[in-house]
């Protein structure tokens, strides 16, 4: 099985997720740089956190409209998984992948912490291995996660069920309480329509291991490489 | 040709950095402002003469980069 990582100038998860690919799949995922207009067909595609541009004009917009994101797009149609967590996730909006926009956090300050988020589905290829409607503990890290849609952009997530996450408290209750950046129905990730495109803004690849603080981000990678391997 | 985006917020969609900038006004006695939105103003020199032919260009680039059409709305001035 072949990965690949995404590096912008001013990615900084680049180096993370390319741990937490080498641990899980066990090769070595191909770095790739924005300037690549073409890239290997692989099987898991991530376009980690950072800022990308320096945030220039509004997160992610600049790294959309870099050439190798004509590549992702294309793989991404193709069935390729892709996982944009972070920064990767507003890239991934802004470059037409995955509806709606991250907006300033609404109390206007970078958060840094952990956060519960419960899991809306385990049938896809991300959260195979997570049980349905448990609540994962995963840091978040952003100045820009304040996740907004139109209102029919809205309806049509929940209809087709591709809201990935929520932030809920401990219990896996989602509360007004347990959103931290304004998000609408407190969304913390969403899927394509056909499930093969998660973007999060929560960093599961910085919980890989126990002396980092946490484990609960290493089941998306094992169970993508379960998912991936059948 | 010069041509002048202003970039705003679409109504309705919740502007906390305006709101913040409103709460600081009021705090320096400033009385009496009910909002404030904030946007932002994108100048381009443009090689192209014809009006016509730049309005459609530029509307182009706002839909394409300029402004995000989910959350933003924008207006183009051209000055030859």
């Amino acid at each position: 099985m072949k990965t690949a990582v995404i590096v912008f100038p001013a990615s900084n998860c680049d180096r993370d997720a390319q741990v937490a690919l080498r641990n899980t799949f066990g090769s070595e995922p191909i770095m790739v740089w924005h300037g690549d207009a073409t890239m290997p067909a692989v099987d898991l595609i991530v376009i980690p956190g950072g800022f990308s541009y320096g945030d220039y004009l509004r997160s992610g917009a600049m790294a959309a409209n870099s050439p190798i994101m004509r590549e992702v797009v294309t793989q991404a149609n193709r069935g390729v998984r892709v996982l944009g967590i972070c920064n990767g996730f507003q890239i991934l909006s802004e470059a037409g992948l995955l509806p709606g926009v991250l907006m300033r956090n609404a109390n206007l300050k970078f958060i840094c912490r952990d956060v519960w988020l419960r899991v809306e589905r385990n049938d896809t290829a991300f959260t195979a291995l997570y049980t349905q409607n448990s609540a994962i503990r995963i840091p978040i890290a952003n100045h820009d996660g304040n996740y907004f849609a139109d209102d029919d952009t809205l309806a049509g997530l929940n209809q087709d069920n591709l809201v990935a996450f929520r932030y809920c408290d401990e219990g896996g209750n989602v509360t007004d309480g347990a959103n931290p950046n304004g998000s609408l129905e407190n969304i913390a990730g969403i899927y394509n329509k056909n499930l093969n495109v998660l973007g999060m803004m929560p960093h599961p690849e910085r919980l890989m291991e126990a002396e980092l603080g946490g484990t609960d981000g290493r089941p998306m990678f094992q169970g993508l490489v379960e998912v991936l391997a059948a | 040709m010069k041509a002048r985006i202003h970039v705003m917020l679409k109504n309705g969609v919740l502007d906390p950095q305006g709101k913040a900038v409103q709460h600081a006004l009021g705090s320096l006695g400033f009385d009496g402002v009910n909002e404030v939105r904030q946007g932002k103003i994108i100048e381009l020199e443009l090689a192209e003469t014809d009006t016509e032919a730049a309005r459609s260009s530029v509307d182009e680039m706002c839909r394409k980069l300029l402004a995000n059409m989910v959350i933003e709305n924008y207006t183009i001035e051209l000055e030859s």
